[in-house]
């Protein structure tokens, strides 16, 4: 499904992200994991065309993403709350994303109610404008727009941030579901370790810039993936007792 | 802003030391009857205390927002609030009238006034102006009391003008005995300090984050522009370019103020400019256009906190620009019809705007797109700074794009009314207006390439936060 050749992407000589190759067949879930500044961000805005490969390219689909838009009706994503419109309803928004994928207003009044559990009450059938909702239930609003109109490509940058404990449960069944969806390539990153080993069938680790680990999900998974970050961590301790020294 | 503020210092500064030799020659004419203009300016004094607390209520806003962080550190209360008065008292608003009271002071001296005298009347006009400052503090949301004031105050003035009661005639007295009497000035100064007290003890209540710290969220409503339906594809954006106008500050404070522009012509009409024909022109084109041009050349600007959003989802940058077009020709038309009222000056005047009208429609609807393609500033929808005049919104490429705009019509009105005569100008006018709408598609053509070419750019812009 998504084909990662070559691809770099420098800012000021500083390379931030440099994928020889990475293949994702069509129907798996993958979870992006990595420190901030890793690249996970940098990738996703690839694969969104929101920035400009410095060399190589991606091809999703057989669409290469940066000469052609035709990625556009089969992919959706939600990054950050710049995928938000501020002065609109919950509602609102939904049935604009729905206006742009094709569907008719009884799709999307449909959709909302399917994921009732979801919003458990909240977000919408506020009487709010998104700008005025917590960052929990901006996510929520995000994650569920991104699931409007079959889209073969679901992109979600940290959709665990900012949820409380009952919507992380719940948006994980969400997102296993889409992963035992052969038809949905789901792509996501995340800070933490448990939510992505249980949601994804296959984990990419990256650290600054680079695929350090390309794992297909096992029960060994979670503890080696921890192993590796605290091996980060301590390998930067030696310089923290260093630096308390000379204080 | 930065002009605003020094045109009024100017302005007060100004009437400080002219005033009085102002208020002399009436007097010395006996179109004001007084016995000298000290005594009209106390008179008046009452309005201008009225006007002082009215224009803080309206503009000075407590600063809060600054507030919260502070309540985490290891601040007694009482500081950050001292903190937070004393901060309202360098305010602008204290600063400004001090530019009329001390040159008008001074004058008085000079004149040969008391200056014990005088100085005890600087000295209350110093602390009445204060004990405003603090008044306004706890005067927060209180429309329902502001309003019928304000009507009262407006109503005394009215009656003042029309000889039916003279407040001033009360007030007056009052603002004179403290010039009359040195020990006076302590009267304003026990209500500064009273007001300072109640304002002390008013904010120290409300500094909570669900009290006066709370960021008040209006209701959302929503309206049914399904009627909108019938545009197909293009209704989707056109109902979303309409909430952005209707729910945003920043939006609907362009939308007003582009109809005020109908105004605009009102200008021209001294003789200097309304023998120059060529004037008409430009005032129908700046009357209908006003909306046109004030949010035209900020497309795309105005999505560009959602622009990401934007440039991934499946929107033909045709239809995105068509909505915004047609919702500029909308308002031209009804600029237009405002306009009709310029029939009372003149059926060449009227030609003009309807001219005006149809070079703005066809012609200028595009190019100010094409103009708004070159400006990368993100908006912020939710305030109104910057509204007037983002210096980064003007750049070599959208200057050199007033010509088309504004310059080329003029020059075509003078072809032919030089040549045939006005009313050919005219209608050469309006005739390159819908010669313009043929070329639209070209013009969103070379549109649509700048969106494209630039888009990174664009993107990279907008999510800048300032």
């Amino acid at each position: 499904m998504i084909t990662i050749n070559n691809l770099s992407k420098q800012y000021n000589g500083t390379k931030v992200l440099d994928i020889e190759s990475l293949e994702i067949p069509a129907g798996q879930a993958i979870g992006l994991v990595g420190n901030n500044g890793a690249g996970k961000t940098t990738l996703f805005s690839l694969l969104l065309d929101l920035i400009q490969p410095s060399t190589g390219h991606i091809v999703s689909n057989e669409v290469r993403i940066d000469q052609s838009e035709d990625w556009k009706p089969f992919t959706s994503a939600f990054i950050d709350e710049s995928f938000l419109i501020g002065y609109l309803t919950p509602e609102e928004y939904f049935y604009f994303i729905g206006e742009l994928r094709g569907q008719n207003k009884a799709d999307i009044d449909a959709l909302i109610a399917s994921y009732s559990d979801f919003f458990n009450g909240e977000a919408v059938g506020q009487k709010k404008y998104l700008r005025d909702l917590s960052k929990g239930n901006q996510k929520k609003v995000g994650i569920v727009a991104a699931l409007i109109g079959k889209p073969q490509v679901v992109i979600l940058d940290e959709p665990f941030a900012n949820l409380d404990p009952s919507t992380q449960i719940r948006l994980k069944k969400i997102i296993k579901e889409l992963a035992n969806d052969p038809e949905v390539t789901v792509l996501v990153s995340s800070h933490d370790l448990i939510h992505v080993t249980e949601v994804a069938q296959r984990v990419v680790l990256l650290e600054k810039g680079r695929v350090v680990k390309d794992i297909e999900k096992s029960s060994a998974t979670f503890k080696e993936l921890e192993d590796y970050f605290i091996g980060i961590s301590e390998s930067h301790a030696p310089v923290a007792a260093a630096l308390t020294e000379e204080e | 802003m930065a002009f605003g503020a020094l045109y009024f210092i100017f302005a007060f500064g100004a009437l400080g030391v002219g005033s009085y030799f102002i208020i002399e020659k009436f007097i010395e004419k006996g179109e004001i009857v007084a016995d000298n203009p000290f005594q009209v300016v106390n008179g008046f004094l009452i309005y201008w205390v009225f006007a002082d607390i009215g224009y803080r209520y309206m503009l000075q806003k407590m600063p809060v927002a600054n507030i919260k962080p502070l309540l985490y550190l290891p601040f007694k209360k009482g500081k950050i609030v001292n903190y937070a008065l004393g901060k309202t008292l360098i305010s602008f608003f204290n600063f400004l009238p001090a530019f009329f009271f001390i040159p008008f002071s001074i004058v008085l001296i000079i004149q040969g006034y008391s200056v014990t005298g005088v100085i005890s009347w600087h000295l209350s006009m110093l602390f009445i102006t204060l004990s405003i400052n603090f008044i306004n503090v706890f005067m927060n949301n209180m429309d329902k009391v502001f309003y019928p004031v304000l009507a009262v105050i407006a109503s005394l003035g009215l009656s003042q003008y029309y000889g039916l009661f003279d407040i001033t005639a009360y007030t007056g007295p009052m603002f004179m005995f403290f010039y009359e009497n040195v020990w006076a000035f302590i009267l304003p100064l026990i209500l500064f300090i009273i007001t300072t007290y109640y304002a002390y003890h008013y904010f120290i209540k409300q500094l909570y984050l669900d009290e006066g710290l709370k960021a008040v969220a209006k209701e959302a409503t929503t309206e049914d522009l399904s009627f909108l339906d019938r545009f197909g594809k293009l209704s989707t954006y056109l109902k979303n370019d309409i909430k952005l106008i209707k729910r945003n500050k920043r939006a609907k404070m362009t939308f007003i103020m582009g109809f005020f522009f109908v105004l605009y012509g009102l200008f021209f009409m001294s003789d200097l400019y309304s023998s120059i024909n060529g004037m008409k022109v430009f005032a129908g084109l700046f009357c209908t256009g006003g909306f046109l041009f004030s949010f035209g050349g900020l497309v795309p600007s105005w999505d560009s906190s959602y622009y990401k959003l934007m440039m991934s989802q499946n929107i033909p940058y045709r239809e995105f620009l068509l909505s915004k077009w047609w919702l500029m020709v909308a308002a031209t038309v009804v600029s237009t019809l405002l306009c009709t009222f310029y029939l009372y000056f003149g059926l060449d005047w009227w030609f003009g705007m309807l001219a005006g009208a149809v070079y703005n429609i066809g012609f200028n609807s595009s190019v100010v797109l094409w103009g708004g393609a070159f400006v990368k500033t993100p908006i912020d929808l939710m305030t109104t700074k910057k509204a007037f005049g983002d210096s980064k919104a003007f750049n070599a490429k959208t200057l050199l794009l007033l010509i088309p705009k504004l310059i080329l019509p003029v020059v075509i009105y003078y072809a032919f009314a030089l040549t045939i005569n006005e009313a050919a100008g005219f209608i050469a006018i309006a005739a390159t207006g819908v010669l313009g709408l043929l070329f639209r598609n070209k013009i969103f053509n070379m549109i649509e390439d700048i969106y494209k070419n630039e888009k990174y750019d664009t993107i990279a812009a907008y999510s800048q936060k300032n």
